[in-house]
């Protein structure tokens, strides 16, 4: 197995051993520490896909700013160990047979999507194999400023909404 | 690597993802779910990217990536407002429309 | 296996590992020479004289610092996370030394003929140098804020939130500066970056971006210590505030490690500084092959620059220190970085 398959296996396990974390385990800290290094492992798959400034931003901007914010509210809300029945006085219980139907339903979606993928044609070719990489920054620039203008401008209006919308909807009313 | 070994880990990704949106009884865990399911989306965007040599996939993570973490300030912003009210973070407790 | 062996024992091979364990132990070394270097300014700076007992001048009072944290009783309060409350310095202490891997430090060097083809003295030659330095740095947030959430009380948890907040705020300002050099240098490669920085103006000024553009010097350096929360932007450490913030729980080498890391990032600043604004390893006088020479002497006097600072200014309070940061640095940077774009377009720099 060539070194680059072998790294493509292990940031895969990492990615997807941290997800499962996530949703696996009942402490909401360290469901946001393993969703962090599963985004470690899928910044190490864009690496290996010749996209280092998306590897980078995935890291500054995910793992570095959005799971800094989920942190920050999980401390200052104190929010523990999902089904403390000391704490959740109105629904004591985690349901099983929910959670259990929940899970099948997963494990279903999961093999009608590897299935519907395995009668594709087409997806046997290398990735790399037919037309070299455009991974430089310069040509991003380019494209992102001349191709896809609009958009950019209007996410920049969605990033403003955003932060009013937050300041305003987390603000303490005063009574 | 095949396309189809990245297409597959997105795919198996975004069922996690789903699987933790049904399954989760706690707001902010539902919030990192649907954030699994748009890395999911992303890598998926850049294997096809990269696939067919081009920058656009790799641009169009960018506008993921940015209306992701709008909408995890947003939903986290709306998170406190709802704890504040009901003092529970479990979205059943907010299954009647008028207290 | 021939093949592992083979590129095991290549020049190449060598040449790195041999960097990469001189930068190891350079980094350790001179978190321990700006202990002691911090305690003599401060001496000089307040009349009275620093360590002296310890060696000749006290030059051996790191070592002891060091073997007195070794020997002190590992600590652990009872409520305390027990994985978070050990894995948090150790979070601080990898993102400090992670963070200087992109930083080159001096020009490419054959090795005296040892190499093939010329390869920089640096340990991670990344083509994206500046956004890893800056990804690295968020990274370490994620000590503070752990060892303030695990150490299960009250001026811990204030002292990492607070501290956490002021690096995430500052980063803005440090990122919008970061940005304004990478456009005139047109690349994110730090060696690129320090390249584009050769050669004088009328024959004696160097070409130093910190002359082309300093308020984006300024703003740089002035993050850059909010970021590593020295003094003046301490708050969240300080001693008569907080007991000591976020590290209040912890002893020995835990805190050893802490203490280790903020040093490593204050010199990582230092490092990224002298490269960004000052010129990296170009100085006249001395041959290209030894610029690292000029690297430690801008390194040092920006070291003694951030000592200086902090011996001199006072504290400021909480709430100034974020309305500086988000009213003042971010605003201003951004500003420049329009006013550079402007100058760019219309110079062709």
């Amino acid at each position: 197995m060539g070194f680059d398959q072998l790294l493509f296996y292990v940031f895969a396990a990492v990615a997807v051993l941290g997800s499962l974390l996530v949703i696996g385990q009942t402490s909401p800290i360290y469901s946001v520490l393993a969703l962090i290094v599963a985004f470690f492992g899928l910044s190490g798959l864009y690496v290996l896909l010749e996209a280092p400034f998306v590897a980078v931003v995935q890291i500054i901007i995910y793992a570095g700013a959005i799971m800094v914010l989920f942190l920050f509210t999980v401390m200052l809300l104190n929010v523990p160990r999902e089904g403390a029945s000391d704490w959740d006085r109105g629904h004591p219980h985690v349901r099983v047979w929910p959670v259990r139907l929940g899970t099948v339903l997963g494990v279903v979606m999961a093999l009608q999507l590897v299935w519907a993928l395995s009668r594709t044609v087409g997806l046997g070719a290398g990735v790399a194999d037919q037309r070299p990489a455009a991974s430089e920054v310069s040509e991003l620039g380019r494209v992102l400023f001349t191709d896809y203008m609009f958009a950019f401008e209007v996410t920049s209006i969605l990033i403003i909404v955003a932060m009013v919308g937050a300041v305003v909807l987390a603000r303490k009313r005063e009574n | 690597m095949p396309l189809g070994h990245y297409l597959v880990l997105s795919g198996l990704l975004f069922a996690i993802g789903a699987t933790g949106v049904f399954v989760r009884r706690n707001i902010i865990t539902l919030l990192l779910s649907v954030e699994i399911m748009l890395n999911a989306v992303n890598l998926a965007f850049v294997a096809f990217g990269r696939q067919f040599g081009t920058v656009d996939g790799q641009i169009i993570t960018f506008f993921v990536m940015t209306v992701a973490a709008a909408e995890a300030a947003v939903g986290l912003a709306l998170v406190i407002g709802l704890f504040r009210h009901r003092e529970s973070l479990n979205p059943e407790a907010f299954t009647s429309l008028k207290w | 296996m021939a093949g592992l062996l083979d590129w095991l024992t290549a020049p190449q091979t060598i040449f790195f590992l041999t960097v990469t364990m001189v930068v190891f132990v350079a980094l350790q070394l001179s978190a321990a020479v700006m202990v002691y270097a911090e305690r003599k300014v401060a001496a000089f700076m307040q009349q009275r004289y620093g360590p002296y007992l310890v060696g000749p001048k006290g030059l051996l009072q790191p070592i002891a610092d060091i073997v007195k944290l070794i020997f002190k009783e590992e600590l652990k309060p009872k409520a305390a996370d027990t994985l978070l409350f050990a894995a948090a310095p150790v979070i601080s202490a990898i993102a400090a030394f992670t963070a200087f891997a992109p930083v080159p430090f001096g020009a490419s060097t054959t090795f005296f003929g040892f190499l093939d083809e010329p390869m920089p003295l640096v340990v991670a030659d990344i083509n994206v140098a500046v956004l890893v330095i800056f990804a690295v740095t968020s990274m370490g947030v994620y000590g503070i804020v752990l060892a303030g959430w695990s150490s299960n009380s009250k001026y811990s948890l204030l002292g990492g939130l607070r501290s956490s907040a002021q690096m995430i705020s500052y980063e803005l300002a440090y990122g919008m500066s970061l940005a304004t050099i990478v456009m005139l240098a047109g690349s994110l490669s730090l060696r690129e970056i320090v390249d584009a920085q050769q050669g004088y103006w009328l024959g004696f000024i160097p070409k130093w971006y910190a002359f082309i553009n300093p308020i984006s010097f300024l703003v740089f350096a002035t993050a850059g210590i909010a970021e590593t929360n020295r003094a003046p932007f301490d708050f969240p450490e300080a001693e008569q505030e907080l007991v000591a913030g976020y590290h209040t729980e912890y002893s020995s080498m835990r805190f050893a490690l802490f203490f280790l890391a903020e040093y490593i990032n204050m010199v990582t600043v230092a490092a990224v500084s002298t490269n960004l604004f000052l010129g990296g390893w170009h100085g006249p006088f001395i041959p290209e092959a030894y610029g690292w020479i000029w690297f430690l002497i801008k390194l040092a006097v920006l070291c003694f620059g951030y000592l200086w600072l902090r011996w001199t200014l006072p504290r400021f309070r909480y709430d100034q220190l974020m309305s500086f940061g988000w009213k003042l640095m971010l605003p201003l940077a951004t500003i420049n970085l329009l006013v550079s774009a402007a100058g760019v377009l219309y110079f062709g720099l």
